[in-house]
């Protein structure tokens, strides 16, 4: 069975309010020791997280010995204000002291609820605080407590209630409806028989106080009802999901409650049920006993779901924080490590004992293929997070420890993108090694500054676009200059094992090792850096480069490819006579400010999001996949969950510019016109050709066959977009990752990169549809599109159609990309935000994606002529297009 | 004069309320402007060796020239005010503050009131078939409790609760003595500032002082519909109900276009009468305000017309001519009835919680 953590999980009606309970120094420990440190940023994601899980009001509490309670809830109601998301619901300020719910009342704007006051000291002092409270204008919880103690039987209970609320609405002013009654609810099954009626006593009374006293609410603290099997959490969660049961019936309205912890009445194992509900109800004098006669096979098994998961919070500490490692569960990590730091001798023994028992588990079950990327990025937030509460206690202990070794980690410079270099990142780091980060578009000086003052032992480049494998050749030119001799690791979309081999390597006399994916990066870090298996690794290394090499000059490679001449002759015949192209409907340039997140989410492509995290398979397949399933099912719930609150929330702003200029091919490139005249040129798109020998009913494709050429005489248009869903992306990952949260810096990004994406797809279509209209009739659903079944294309620069990255610039200043999408474009034609795509927009219905490939040294001049760069420059930016 | 005239007057007050839309007076800043003042006008002989510039301290003027206030307070009433505001909008020791005269302010209340009190008793002795009353004007000070004074502390306040409440029961208490019928605590930006002042003002009762009716106006200061301290108009409602308000509203900051829906929305939860006077449209680029009485007039009667209203006025950038033109719009409207709201439990925080 499941229970899904939602509000009819708390309840089985809808109108029972909930309460959250986990800002309460009395209730949660994490939140105590939180205030108690003063951390007050903690604190607030605490009541951030509760009103994001359905609270409908907070319970704020401050009650401890070591706490000056006045001031510390004066700030925290305080630091509450400014917190928008926080501040929306109405808090409960919930106090034995007076003195410090009448410091709450002076900080809440909006209609509290006090918690609680009572008749125990007598009439007089109850009048006075209830005229205060009404003059504040606030509820209030009124406890069923008088001069002569808490009210045990429903009698007295009553009693109580029905006097309490003839003064309050008599001579306190109060309406009925700001009056909640807490009947007291006590424990039962304590082996005292005389406490057995405790839990009915309370349902009874809030019965007959709903019926005598109509408009009140009556409200209870559910936990202690299940008081006595403490430790037992299966039967306690049955216990409260009985009692609220009937509770609710007899008329219970709000409750103080952890949603995460209950169960549903329904879903209880049927025998647990019936003994817990003869205990609740007291209907058998034996009732206790057999309660717990049969609890003990409860502990730590499955009575929910839930409760299940929960199972393992009874084992000993060591192995809960294994547990908590494996599992990547961080919800309790702070209280285990405190536990686990409490215990031991030191805390450095905390990180060498369970931390590390847990990471080499989790290392085995990675290099076992039983576990993947996502789960081992979430085991290393947890690993960080314990880590990080141990800091303060080891001052100076742990300053230099470099572990496995030292890594320097850099995405280089005119480059954004660090998705992946992020997960090395984590991988090595939750692998003992000491990772230095050095963050995106790092100039070389400073990653090799940064690797000599630290001592590293190894460097890794990362980049996502070509340009940036120029900038390794450089970074390892610079390197053998400096007389280096650590190993250099090459990882990245774009990097590849043939290019390292070809172009890197030379560059530098020490190892040079690519690192195809994140799951290869700790075993080539550590080979590289264990005496006995480095020369191994280094020779297998080298002779790979070898052969490559030598595949590489081999004649045959070039045997195959057509000279530019017979390309062109072997293009695509697009036929003009009789084809009349689309006129577009928008006129000039159109900006989209804020798009709507919430409409992009529908035409999000899951397939390469998985693939970021190394999982194979396609978007929804993966899904039920026998070996991977499991983890992308959680990743996929995770990433869902996350981008509901992002688009909730707009975590982060989108934004697109289009526009549509006249246009005519001419030769490989494609001209744009200011106006319909056609006779200003105010741009020119270059185009490259594929020169893979082909045949006739193959041609060698470039993009400008796809637009009518001008000797045609006919009137053809081109588009193109800039879009991005960055804007916000950075400050956000970098707040995860400050809170040791680099699975969700990881996870945001990707999502980030999907919406942009999302954003190109859903732009393209309005295109089609709308702005250039060719296709107004054009229905697809979203699988659809990413099959891109409709007509006409979105090549970008710097992919198989257009390899050369430079192409952007001339994008970017026809559409002022800057200035009306906010995005910038790095010395490496890269687009900042990294969450951004751009492109052109063709129509001919031929138009079709193709990739250059390797093109010949005679378009490498041609090109070179057309751009008005030098064979140099061409070379460099053509680097991946060029054939050996 | 007595607690027995002024229960009469109220009585009167409550009759009237039950037959027609009544009419407030506009706005004070506008027309004193007009006057281009001195600092030596502002001073008076009284504060002629007064240590802080007093130019712009519209308040004091209740003492330095009570002839300029009685003119003004005459003009309204002659337009066809129903009820007068004092001029005391920043009469709190924490307002005052800025101009060192933190220590006159009981006299400028009590002054306050008193020139209101005559203009009004002088016009209803005139004509008798038209009583006048008299509303204790009560701003929002210049310093908030709930917003932080130092942009990297959001926990920071420049005041707390305390400082706000004495500052605001040391005006009240002066407003009451001075014979004012009820309190209006208007331009309210900050709910929890407007709590304190309802407090005090309430808490008067403790000194044996008879209670007034309290009315309630909010500012909702731009088009998101929320108060500067973010709460949405039911949210605020729902802070400020318990003082039983005689009335609640909005003012200032919109004109009437912009502030529509907020009313609308006020009108259909409050169970208490709704008072509306917005400014005289947004202000120009000279810090004017550019429309006519006929245009303010013509909304207000619309508003009137759909039944959102109960009491009509201006603020800033509204003159006499303004409140003449409004009082004829209105006068043939029958008043907003009060709607039946369903009792239960309703809490607020930034936004209303309503228990099922």
């Amino acid at each position: 069975m499941t229970v899904t953590v939602t509000e009819t999980a708390i309840a089985p009606t809808a109108t029972f309010v909930h309460i959250g309970e986990r800002t309460n120094v009395c209730g949660s420990a994490q939140f105590k020791r939180l205030i108690l440190a003063g951390d007050y940023e903690g604190a607030l994601a605490v009541a951030r997280s509760q009103v994001e899980n359905g609270a409908q009001i907070i319970d704020v509490n401050m009650d401890d010995g070591l706490l000056d309670g006045e001031q510390a809830m004066t700030t925290f109601l305080r630091l509450i204000a400014a917190e928008p998301e926080i501040a929306r619901v109405p808090v409960m300020i919930d106090s034995s002291k007076w003195s410090v719910i009448e410091a709450g009342l002076q900080c809440v704007q909006g209609k509290a609820i006090v918690n609680s006051i009572s008749l125990k000291e007598g009439e007089q002092p109850f009048l006075e605080q209830a005229r205060k409270v009404r003059r504040y204008g606030a509820a209030v919880v009124v406890m069923a407590f008088d001069e002569q103690g808490q009210a045990e039987t429903v009698a007295r209970k009553v009693t109580i209630c029905e006097r309490a609320y003839d003064l309050l609405t008599q001579r306190a002013g109060f309406d009925p409806e700001d009056l909640i009654f807490d009947p007291n609810l006590f424990a039962v099954a304590t082996g005292m028989p005389e406490h057995d009626p405790y839990a009915l006593a309370f349902i009874e009374a809030t019965w007959q106080i709903k019926e005598r006293l109509p408009g009140t609410r009556i409200s209870g603290g559910v936990s202690n009802v299940s008081f006595a099997f403490r430790g037992n959490e299966p039967v306690r969660q049955a216990m409260h999901a009985v009692f609220l049961y009937h509770a609710i019936a007899a008329g219970l309205d709000m409750a103080i409650v952890n949603a995460g912890q209950l169960a549903i009445y329904e879903e209880i194992e049927p025998r647990l049920r019936d003994c817990v509900e003869d205990v609740i109800l007291n209907r058998r004098s034996d009732a206790a006993e057999r309660l717990l006669a049969i609890a003990e096979e409860y502990r730590g098994d499955a009575v929910a779901h839930r409760v299940a998961d929960l199972a393992w919070r009874e084992l000993p500490v060591h192995e809960r924080l294994v547990h908590a490692l494996v599992n990547g569960i961080n919800d309790f990590v702070v209280d285990d490590t405190e536990e686990a730091r409490s215990l031991a001798g030191a805390p450095l023994e905390v990180i060498e004992g369970p931390l590390m028992d847990g990471m080499n588990v989790v290392g085995e079950l990675f290099g076992a293929g039983k576990m993947f990327l996502p789960q081992v990025v979430k085991s290393a937030r947890v690993m960080k997070q314990a880590v990080a509460y141990l800091e303060p206690f080891m001052e100076g202990q742990r300053t230099d420890d470099r572990g496995a070794g030292r890594v320097v980690l850099a995405t280089v410079k005119g480059d954004v993108h660090d998705i992946g270099k992020n997960i090395v990142g984590v991988v090595l780091a939750c692998n003992g090694f000491d990772v230095v980060d050095l963050g995106v578009m790092v100039p070389m000086h400073r990653i090799l500054d940064t690797a000599v003052e630290r001592g590293a032992d190894l460097v890794g480049l990362s980049g996502l676009i070509t340009p940036s494998l120029d900038e390794m050749c450089s970074v390892a030119s610079e390197m053998k200059r400096r007389g280096m001799s650590l190993p250099l690791l090459i990882g990245g979309a774009t990097t590849s094992r043939v290019h390292t081999a070809l172009k890197i390597d030379p560059c530098y006399d020490g190892p040079t090792v690519y690192v195809p994916d994140a799951s290869r990066a700790v075993g080539v870090a550590a080979g590289l850096l264990s005496d006995e298996r480095r020369e191994e690794l280094i020779a297998t290394v080298e002779s790979e480069y070898r052969d490559i090499v030598e595949r590489r000059s081999a004649p045959a490679q070039t045997a195959r490819r057509s000279t530019l001449e017979q390309a062109r002759a072997n293009r695509c015949r697009t036929d003009w006579d009789g084809y009349q192209p689309p006129a577009p409907t928008l006129a000039g340039l159109q900006v989209f400010a804020e798009y709507d997140l919430a409409e992009l989410v529908p035409y999000i492509d899951w397939t390469p999001f998985f693939r970021t995290w190394e999982l194979p398979g396609s978007f929804p397949a993966i899904l039920e996949s026998p070996t991977v399933g499991h983890a992308a099912r959680t990743l996929h719930q995770d990433a869902e969950a996350m981008l509901r609150t992002l688009v909730e929330e707009r975590w982060v702003t989108a934004a697109a510019v289009v526009g549509f200029w006249p246009a005519n091919s001419s030769g490989d490139d494609i001209l744009l016109y200011a106006d319909e005249d056609r006779s200003t040129a105010i741009a020119t798109l270059h185009t490259l050709r594929q020169q893979l020998a082909r045949d006739a009913t193959h041609p060698n494709h470039a993009l400008a066959d796809f637009v009518a050429p001008i000797e045609s005489g006919v009137a053809d248009w081109v588009g193109a977009f800039a879009v991005t869903a960055g804007h916000g992306e950075r400050a956000r990952a970098e707040q995860f990752a400050a809170a040791n949260d680099d699975y969700s810096s990881i996870l945001f990004k990707a999502i980030c990169d999907r919406l942009a994406e999302a954003l190109a797809e859903r732009m393209h279509e309005r295109v089609r549809q709308d702005l250039w209209g060719y296709a107004p009739d054009e229905r697809f659903a979203a699988a659809e599109l990413i099959a891109e079944g409709y007509r006409g294309i979105r090549p970008a620069p710097g992919y198989g159609c257009q390899p050369d990255h430079t192409e952007k610039g001339t994008i970017f200043s026809l559409l002022g990309a800057q200035h009306a999408a906010g995005i910038e474009l790095t010395e490496s034609f890269a687009m900042s935000p990294g969450s951004s795509v751009c492109g052109l927009y063709l129509s001919h219905p031929a138009s079709r994606y193709f990739g250059v490939g390797r093109i010949g040294a005679d378009q490498l001049g041609d090109y070179a002529a057309r751009k008005g760069w030098t064979l140099e420059e061409a070379r460099r930016w053509l680097s991946t297009a060029l054939s050996e | 004069m007595s607690d027995a005239q002024r229960e009469a007057r109220l009585a009167e007050l409550r009759e009237a309320t039950s037959r027609r839309i009544l009419v407030l007076d506009g706005s004070w800043g506008a027309k004193i402007q007009d006057l281009r003042l001195s600092e030596e006008a502002f001073r008076g002989e009284r504060f002629a060796e007064h240590d802080h510039a007093l130019r712009g301290n519209t308040d004091v003027l209740c003492l330095t020239r009570p002839g300029v206030i009685t003119e003004l307070l005459d003009a309204y009433l002659d337009a066809g005010a129903d009820i007068t505001s004092t001029n005391t909008f920043t009469a709190t020791r924490i307002a005052q503050a800025d101009y060192g005269t933190e220590g006159f302010v009981r006299e400028l209340n009590l002054a306050g009131a008193r020139l209101a009190r005559e203009a009004a008793d002088r016009f209803a002795y005139r004509d008798p078939t038209r009583p006048r009353w008299v509303a204790g004007s009560v701003g929002p000070t210049n310093r908030t409790l709930s917003l932080s004074s130092d942009v990297s502390d959001p926990g920071a306040r420049a005041v707390d609760f305390d400082e706000v409440y004495d500052a605001y029961r040391e005006q009240a208490v002066a407003l009451h003595d001075g014979g004012v019928d009820l309190f209006l605590v208007e331009t309210v930006f900050d709910t929890l500032n407007a709590k304190a002042a309802l407090k005090a003002i309430l808490d008067l009762e403790d000194d044996g002082r008879t209670p007034l009716p309290i009315w309630i106006s909010g500012t909702i200061t731009d088009r998101s519909g929320r108060t500067l301290s973010g709460q949405t108009v039911d949210a605020f409602w729902t802070s400020v109900r318990h003082a039983e308000p005689f009335a609640v509203g909005l003012n200032c900051a919109l004109g009437a276009e912009l502030m529509r829906p907020f009313i609308a929305e006020l009108a259909a939860v409050a169970d208490t009468l709704v008072s509306a006077y917005p400014n005289a449209g947004l202000p120009n680029e000279l810090g004017g305000y550019d429309e006519s009485p006929a245009d303010v007039a013509a909304a207000l009667r619309e508003w009137a017309l759909d039944g959102l209203v109960n009491v009509v006025g201006g603020c800033c950038g509204t003159t006499p001519e303004h409140i003449r033109v409004i009082a004829a719009a209105v006068a043939d409207v029958a008043p907003r009835a009060i709607p039946e709201i369903r009792p239960t439990l309703r809490l607020s925080g930034l936004e209303p919680f309503v228990a099922p």
